[in-house]
């Protein structure tokens, strides 16, 4: 399977050809609004997003950190349903970016698996990465996926076996989720002598892409982080751009950009 | 997983913890997975190391009391016409069956060489018992709490303050018990190394809904056994409250197999089931994923959790442990709602006629079993027998009962509580 490929990898192919690591930016769709999430989203893939994660805004998300909580929250006291998502990820993908929706999986139960990934391929989207799913207790969305070619992003831990590891690889497609540190997303100092031995046994167990989701929030981290991984991938800080400037829409989108710009260049100076 | 063999395989998961191919489970992220596969060979390995078994009943006998009585309520029965009897978990030590549970958990936890424990608790009842395990087996505790719940249970916080544990208040999503797991959980994946989550209930991620399960199954073993010595017969039917379903299932894991015996859950029904404000998971809610597991969930057209509400802080949980999705599914049990009004009901009918104060929670599978009872005695006659697992005592409700009742005032004027048997006129 991760020979195939599929515009997620053609994403992390052309990095890896310009010597850097891909840039992966995560939003929840329908924060601060609907409309407001397109705009962000496509003002990341302006200033050097190479992969969008979108983020389907869910009630109890175990493994999110504060911010994201906040603004998953937010998006749905506003209102944000599923079918919005789709609209966003429509609007995203429209730029030529691959473009994942990130979700807890009652919402997608309860979508219908089938319909959904009928929906999310016609809207565009490369797949789905799937925080409280394992491929051992996922095969209701490797079947749909798989039948309306769909990337299946799976998670690996520092705690995971090396079992566990090239079963997650195998069954991935696009690029494999290394989560570095244990515990749950948000920024932070982003070193962990964790994460390059984690992506190292990845790497060990096929050819696919591994991404690294660590807490970066600034260029410097981005390099750090580049110089071991194929992907480096930013959630809390984003949003923090849009929290921190929640009555100016303007402001909270320049700083944005801003951070957008900054990180890829930090992927383009990691040593690789 | 050699035990797997000698269980009623019919009722029970699979090796994967799927009840009936389909509920259950374990949808979690894979930081955990390797906490959860390491707790359920600890756990298989302990249940079949003989002196695991003797160790945890020997602590349930000399620490918490058990095996608990199954008392003939003769006032009750003669009431509706029908042999009531009760399983008097409520004289556990901390006045619950949870301490069944905790102690099971907290020495699997010293066995597995972790030094600390976490807790979610809703009303305070597991925490409290968690903090108390933590305690007995010096073992540092942090438990979660909604802050709305840390507000309205003040005297819970205090109980596990005075036993030694940290209490932290939850301010996220609804702020309530389906939150304070939440968080427990963001805890577990930072901490996972030296830390054990004591799951409250017979719910969650494959192995906690079987785990609970058989560290409070104790409950129907002994009740089972004393019925049969005490009235040479098995029940007609046995019945007890849902929340997430641990006192339920711990009774009735004797009885699946006694295809005779009826198999009563009552759920909480709230302000009733038709204003939308209640817990009745079962009865109301639809198939989902929720804290790990697939089972009824309330739930929107989404799938986003909708909050629930019941008078009862132990029952309020908008899911419920798989193995009683699997039940209802398969119609081995029926799940029936009982409001917040009819549980406090019978919260006063059984204080005034056997001078039992039971949990507000206990409070609603009394009542559903006096209308099973009601049934039975008329198709039976009076030797119809019913086991109400009366899982845990009111002190702790008292502040809830003073407003519904308009208690507390000793001037001498307020009017007693009537206590009117469910179908009765009052
Ligand atoms: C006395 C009592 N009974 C029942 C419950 C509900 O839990 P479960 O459904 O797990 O037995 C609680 C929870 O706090 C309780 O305190």
């Amino acid at each position: 399977m991760g020979s195939t490929p599929t515009s997620t990898t053609q994403a992390f192919d052309k990095a890896r050809a310009e010597s850097r690591s891909a840039l992966v930016g995560y939003l929840p769709a329908g924060f601060p609004s609907v409309e407001g999430s397109i705009t962000a989203l496509r003002a990341m893939v302006e200033a050097g997003c190479d992969v969008i994660e979108i983020g389907l805004p869910y009630s109890d998300p175990v493994m999110d950190g504060p911010t994201i909580q906040a603004a998953a929250q937010q998006a749905l006291e506003r209102g944000v349903r599923t079918a919005d998502v789709l609209r966003v990820v429509e609007a995203v993908a429209e730029t030529g970016v691959p473009t994942l929706v990130m979700t807890y999986w009652n919402p997608i139960e309860r979508y219908g698996v089938e319909r959904w990934a009928s929906d999310l391929a016609k809207a565009g989207g490369a797949g789905m990465i799937t925080p409280d799913i394992t491929p051992d207790h996922g095969s209701a969305w490797i079947d749909a996926a798989d039948a309306h070619d769909l990337d299946k992003v799976f998670l690996v831990a520092p705690s995971s076996t090396d079992d566990r590891i090239a079963m997650t690889a195998a069954e991935s497609r696009g690029f494999v989720y290394a989560a570095a540190v244990m515990g749950v997303t948000g920024a932070r100092d982003a070193s962990s002598d964790l994460a390059g031995p984690l992506v190292g046994r990845v790497r060990a167990s096929g050819d696919i892409p591994v991404a690294v989701g660590i807490g970066v929030s600034n260029g410097d981290q981005a390099a750090d982080v580049a110089a071991y991984a194929d992907g480096v991938i930013v959630g809390s800080a984003f949003v923090r751009c849009l929290l921190d400037h929640a009555d100016d829409e303007a402001a909270g989108l320049e700083a944005l950009r801003a951070l957008t710009t900054d990180l890829a260049e930090g992927v383009r100076r990691g040593a690789r | 997983m050699s035990q797997q063999t000698t269980q009623p395989v019919k009722y029970d998961a699979d090796e994967r913890g799927y009840f009936g191919q389909t509920w259950g489970g374990r949808f979690m992220p894979e930081a955990l997975v390797a906490a959860l596969d390491e707790l359920t060979d600890a756990w298989q390995d302990a249940m079949a190391d003989p002196a695991f078994v003797s160790e945890f009943e020997r602590v349930l006998r000399d620490y918490a009391g058990t095996p608990s009585r199954l008392y003939h309520a003769e006032r009750l029965s003669r009431t509706v016409g029908a042999r009531v009897l009760l399983k008097r978990e409520d004289l556990n030590h901390t006045g619950a069956h949870k301490i069944r549970n905790v102690m099971g958990q907290a020495l699997l936890t010293k066995r597995m060489g972790k030094t600390r424990v976490i807790a979610e608790t809703g009303a305070g009842q597991h925490g409290v018992a968690s903090a108390t395990a933590a305690a007995y087996f010096d073992l540092d505790c942090t438990v979660y709490m909604g802050a709305v719940d840390t507000r309205r249970q003040a005297l819970n916080v205090a109980r596990m303050q005075l036993l030694g544990a940290k209490v932290v208040p939850v301010e996220s999503g609804s702020a309530t018990l389906k939150d304070a797991i939440n968080e427990a959980m963001r805890d577990w994946v930072a901490s996972v190394d030296r830390t054990a989550y004591l799951f409250g209930t017979a719910a969650g991620p494959h192995p906690f809904p079987s785990m609970v399960r058989d560290f409070c199954r104790g409950i129907g073993d002994e009740a089972r056994q004393q019925c049969l010595d005490q009235y040479g017969v098995l029940p007609d039917a046995v019945a007890a409250c849902v929340g997430g379903g641990s006192n339920a299932i711990g009774l009735f894991t004797a009885f699946l197999e006694d295809e005779g015996v009826e198999i009563h859950g009552f759920e909480p029904g709230g302000d009733g089931v038709e204003t939308g404000r209640h817990a009745a998971t079962i009865h109301a809610g639809e198939a989902g994923v929720l804290h790990g597991a697939r089972t009824y969930v309330l739930q929107d057209e989404d799938g986003q959790t909708v909050e629930s509400h019941s008078i009862s802080a132990g029952l309020d949980y908008p899911g419920v442990g798989p193995q009683h999705s699997w039940l209802a599914a398969l119609g081995r049990a029926t799940y029936t709602p009982v409001t917040d009004a009819q549980a406090m009901e019978a919260m006063a009918l059984l204080s005034r006629t056997e001078g039992i104060i039971p949990a507000i929670e206990t409070a609603h599978a009394v009542y559903g079993a006096l209308d099973v009872a009601r049934r039975l005695g008329a198709e039976k006659g009076p030797d119809a027998t019913v086991i109400i697992n009366l899982s845990g005592r009111g002190d702790k409700d008292m502040g809830t009962a003073i407003e519904w009742f308009g208690l507390g005032d000793a001037d001498g004027e307020a009017e007693p509580v009537v206590a009117t048997a469910p179908g009765e006129e009052a």
